[in-house]
């Protein structure tokens, strides 16, 4: 399963990447599942694990960590927002 | 309804005037303009000296899409014959408008909660994200607990708050 990753604000900063299309391996099937593996590949990654408040959205939708992913899916993860 | 998401500054007045122009069953517009402020922003851990600029960063696609649920929500629990919302994006000056919101109305008690519904829900919904410029270096903007509290009280769950801190 193939997904495209966005990272928005202060974490694409400390991650060095703002997007980034990638095979996911059997199993992670979650948000909370991509996050992990995405934290696992090491330094900045492990940054995503770290970040308090880390907020998710998938295919321009905020959910839950918990929320399914599946193959084409666009998950961005980002700061709380300031806008306004 | 009506959102728009642009670098470009707006006439908070031809807006009004819009959101009535050519209706006579409106009787009431309520607006909000919010404005870069110079000072310290509220949030900030260290005193790093005045704003002399911010950029708003947003994510294209999903923008739009939040302002448009936030209006249609407030279009749900008010009755309202315009909404009009406009953000700006890109690197602003103190001074500079940052947000447009109006909102049209038979009558003012509408028009008002509705104006005040569609700021408190965009500030904790909709993904934009400002870096102030400040003596001290470039520096992202903290969420508010406040501003979590102000979107609360609307008393609807907020999407993936269940799970806030994943």
């Amino acid at each position: 399963m193939n997904v495209t990753v966005l990272f928005f604000a202060g974490l694409r900063e400390a991650l060095g990447s703002g997007r980034e299309s990638l095979p996911l391996p059997p199993g992670v099937a979650t948000v909370a599942g991509l996050r992990d593996f995405l934290a696992a590949r090491g330094e900045p990654w492990s940054a995503l694990a770290g970040t308090k408040n880390l907020r998710v959205a998938v295919n321009q939708q905020m959910v839950g960590f918990d929320a399914a992913i599946k193959d084409g899916d666009e998950v961005a993860f980002f700061p709380p927002v300031t806008g306004g | 309804m009506s959102v728009s998401v642009q670098q470009a500054d707006f006439d908070a007045g031809a807006e009004i005037a819009a959101l009535s122009a050519g209706r006579d069953n409106v009787g009431a517009v309520a607006s909000f303009v919010g404005l870069v402020r110079a000072d310290k922003a509220a949030g900030a851990n260290v005193d790093a000296g005045a704003v002399q600029a911010m950029t708003l960063e947003h994510y294209p696609g999903m923008t739009e899409k939040a302002l448009q649920d936030i209006v249609a929500e407030a279009e749900g629990r008010w009755s309202l014959l315009g909404v009009r919302v406009i953000h700006r994006i890109g690197r602003l000056l103190p001074g500079d408008r940052i947000v447009f919101v109006g909102a049209a109305s038979a009558h003012r008690g509408d028009a008002f909660a509705a104006c005040e519904f569609i700021m408190d829900y965009l500030k904790t919904r909709a993904p934009f994200w400002k870096k102030e410029e400040t003596p001290a270096g470039g520096r992202w903007v903290d969420a508010r607990e406040s501003d979590d509290a102000a979107a609360d009280r609307w008393s609807a769950p907020a999407p993936g708050d269940t799970q806030k801190n994943g």
